[in-house]
């Protein structure tokens, strides 16, 4: 797992810390289990993602930083203060709501404004904030409209502004870019990066999209059914998942069963089922030895003629054209399909046949060992 | 290719249900408007008339609408109904505020299916057995208390105003986002602050339409006002229903015509003002 030494520097307090926080919704038949026992802690001035697939507990981790609801069990710091007992509107925590929540009643201006006025900021202190906000999200000739005669993407940065002028420790966001339009949400995704930047404020986004999460996090937490999976960054997480549901969740990927041969802290080698050993990375902890399921994603391995260099054989069932990129679907007897994905050149054409036998190079550390 | 087959289709084909398109439907519709609205026009054209009668036209005047406004018992009525409608709609409406909130801004608890039915009873219970409940329990406060004045009127009238004034407010309340509030809390606003500055300006239309439709309602009642009402406390509706017992004469048209007038006017700007506070 990715959490290093650093969140624990004492000199700066992380942002957020929650500690074995469980939230159970109902009781009797219908009780859900939203959060179970989940700790997390997030650093200052990071961009932090919570992932996974619907239902999983992620608007409700949210709305436990926020003070919406509060936790069953466990407790939760903001910048090493305990809130857990503090109401929404005294915690310096803001959120952008999935589907924005913008005062109708209020213009652009008296929506950004709306969260100062209420901390009895003076008003030349509140218009400078306003003008500034108005800005940042580049929204200057807007600023006097009704929230309901302006775009989704303006509405978007909007609920933004709003968020951010009061400058609060850490911003929440629930899937504010899932109502966009797929051009808008790669601009706003830019857009995103650029304010939290820009401001140095803490980013706690929740998204679904896993390619939307590689792209924007500096870290990622994979969660499922109320648990956080593995926490890492982006790069950690696509090359080393951890465990089967990040595997699948994340990308693509071949899942191989193996011998674990030899282990040694994070590095081991493994004997395929072809009898060829290759190096593998190993979770935190792994046990020393015994059956093992490996990942490999498709990108990191090569078709290549049957003989030694080839880790794995079998019979190249299928080719598929992607333009940039083709697809070799390679059928591996008992284990199933092995899918490679290789970068198209000038001289490709026609090097591997359909049908014919062919051999599955794997680049030396690529293959990942899970923890199940 | 969805899209294709459905251009392809005749439109009347998808047309969906409905009741216009169905036989009879501008007879049926003609005729119900006609039985809403025909009985008022005699109304209102006799109440011009100079002639003493309410069926024989004798010719145009304000006659009646003068004498009405000279009558001092006409005068005296219509004060009283002002001030109990006036006073009941108010003091009904803020109730049905506190009722609406108190019912749609709480987690879901025991016995609010109970509360709705207890808040809405007035509609359910008839009238008149209202009436001569109210009766008995002030005939007994009159007796211990030797307080005789318009608070009875406004008290009753309050009561069964409410559910009128309820019923739009609450449509309101639960027509509205409540990640709004939300929002407000998360933007540091305290539940006083975010009822002040978010659900009161955007349930305001509603409580509009609750005040204005309980003061019509309060201005209209007979059956409870006539059972609680003391000696000498006519309402205007009260007043004409005990004149109807002697001669009827074009005066009433003329009382009649000005309250709904007056009715109209309401509906019409609270039309208006809603709509410009969409
Ligand atoms: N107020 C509630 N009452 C009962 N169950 C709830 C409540 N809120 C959430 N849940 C349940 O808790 C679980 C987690 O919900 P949550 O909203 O946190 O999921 P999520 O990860 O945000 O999903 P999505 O991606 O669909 O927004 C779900 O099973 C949900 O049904
Ligand atoms: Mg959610």
């Amino acid at each position: 797992m990715g959490m290093g030494g650093m969140s624990t520097r004492k000199d700066s307090p992380a942002a957020v810390e929650a500690n074995g926080v469980s939230k159970i919704f109902g009781d009797g038949s219908d009780k859900v289990v939203a959060l179970d026992d989940v700790s997390v802690t997030i650093k200052q001035n990071e961009f932090f993602t919570l992932l996974g697939p619907s239902g999983c507990g992620k608007t409700t981790l949210l709305r436990l930083i926020a003070g919406f609801d509060h936790p069953n069990n466990g407790n939760i710091l903001l910048e090493g203060d305990d809130i857990s007992g503090l109401p929404p509107y005294q915690r310096q925590v803001n959120t952008v709501f999935q589907n924005y929540a913008l005062f109708p009643h209020m213009t652009v201006a008296g929506n950004i404004a709306f969260g100062l006025e209420m901390l009895d900021k003076p008003r030349n202190e509140i218009d400078a904030t306003v003008a500034n906000m108005l800005k940042l999200v580049r929204m200057e000739e807007l600023r006097d409209r009704q929230t309901s005669q302006i775009s989704g993407g303006q509405q978007q940065r909007v609920a933004l502004a709003r968020a951010l002028a009061p400058h609060p420790k850490v911003l929440l966001l629930d899937e504010p870019l899932s109502a966009l339009d797929l051009k808008l949400r790669k601009e706003m995704q830019i857009e995103l990066k650029r304010l939290q930047n820009e401001t140095g404020i803490t980013f706690i986004f929740v998204t679904h999209d896993q390619e939307e999460a590689l792209t924007m996090s500096d870290r990622i937490a994979v969660m499922s059914n109320g648990n956080i999976l593995q926490i890492g960054s982006p790069r950690e997480i696509y090359d080393h998942p951890a465990e089967r549901f990040v595997a699948n969740f994340i990308g693509e990927t071949n899942f191989l069963t193996a011998d674990l041969v030899l282990a040694k802290n994070k590095a081991g080698k493994i004997k395929l089922s072809s009898g060829k050993t290759i190096a593998a990375t190993l979770p935190d902890n792994h046990a020393a030895n015994g059956k093992v399921t490996a990942v490999v994603r498709p990108e990191h391995a090569r078709i290549v003629k049957p003989g030694t260099s080839a880790a794995l054989e079998g019979r190249l069932d299928n080719i598929v054209y992607f333009g940039t990129d083709t697809h070799y679907h390679v059928k591996l007897g008992a284990e199933g399909d092995f899918i490679v994905r290789m970068q198209n050149s000038r001289d490709d054409a026609g090097k591997f046949a359909a049908g014919s036998k062919v051999g599955i190079a794997i680049d030396s550390n690529a293959a990942q060992v899970l923890r199940d | 290719m969805t899209e294709l087959s459905n251009s392809a289709q005749t439109p009347t084909l998808r047309r969906p249900f409905s009741v216009r398109t169905q036989p009879g439907f501008a007879t049926i519709a003609m005729v119900c408007f006609f039985l809403l609205y025909a009985p008022l026009l005699p109304l209102v054209v006799y109440s011009f008339n100079s002639g003493t009668s309410i069926a024989f036209w004798e010719g145009f005047s304000f006659r009646w609408y003068v004498a009405a406004w000279d009558n001092e018992f006409v005068q005296d009525a219509t004060i009283r109904s002002v001030v109990v409608a006036t006073s009941a709609s108010f003091t009904a409406t803020c109730l049905a505020t506190m009722a609406a909130l108190g019912t749609t801004r709480t987690r879901p608890y025991r016995g609010l299916t109970a509360i709705y039915a207890m808040i809405n009873q007035p509609l359910m219970v008839p009238e008149i057995v209202t009436a001569v409940a109210l009766l008995i329990l002030f005939a007994t406060i009159k007796a211990v208390t030797n307080y005789h004045g318009l608070a009875y009127l406004i008290i009753a009238h309050t009561a069964f105003c409410i559910p009128f004034a309820y019923m739009p407010i609450r449509a309101r309340l639960e027509g509205m986002d409540l990640s709004l509030e939300t929002a407000a809390a998360d933007l540091y606003a305290t539940p006083w602050k975010t009822f002040r500055r978010v659900t009161l300006p955007l349930v305001w239309p509603g409580v509009l339409a609750g005040l204005m439709l309980a003061f019509v309602i309060s201005l209209d009642d007979v059956v409870i006002t006539e059972f609680v009402k003391s000696a000498g406390q006519d309402t205007l509706p009260t007043y004409m229903l005990g004149q109807l017992r002697r001669a009827i004469t074009p005066e009433v048209h003329a009382i009649s015509t000005v309250l709904l007038a007056v009715s109209v006017a309401m509906v019409t700007i609270f039309f208006f003002l809603n709509r410009k506070m969409q």
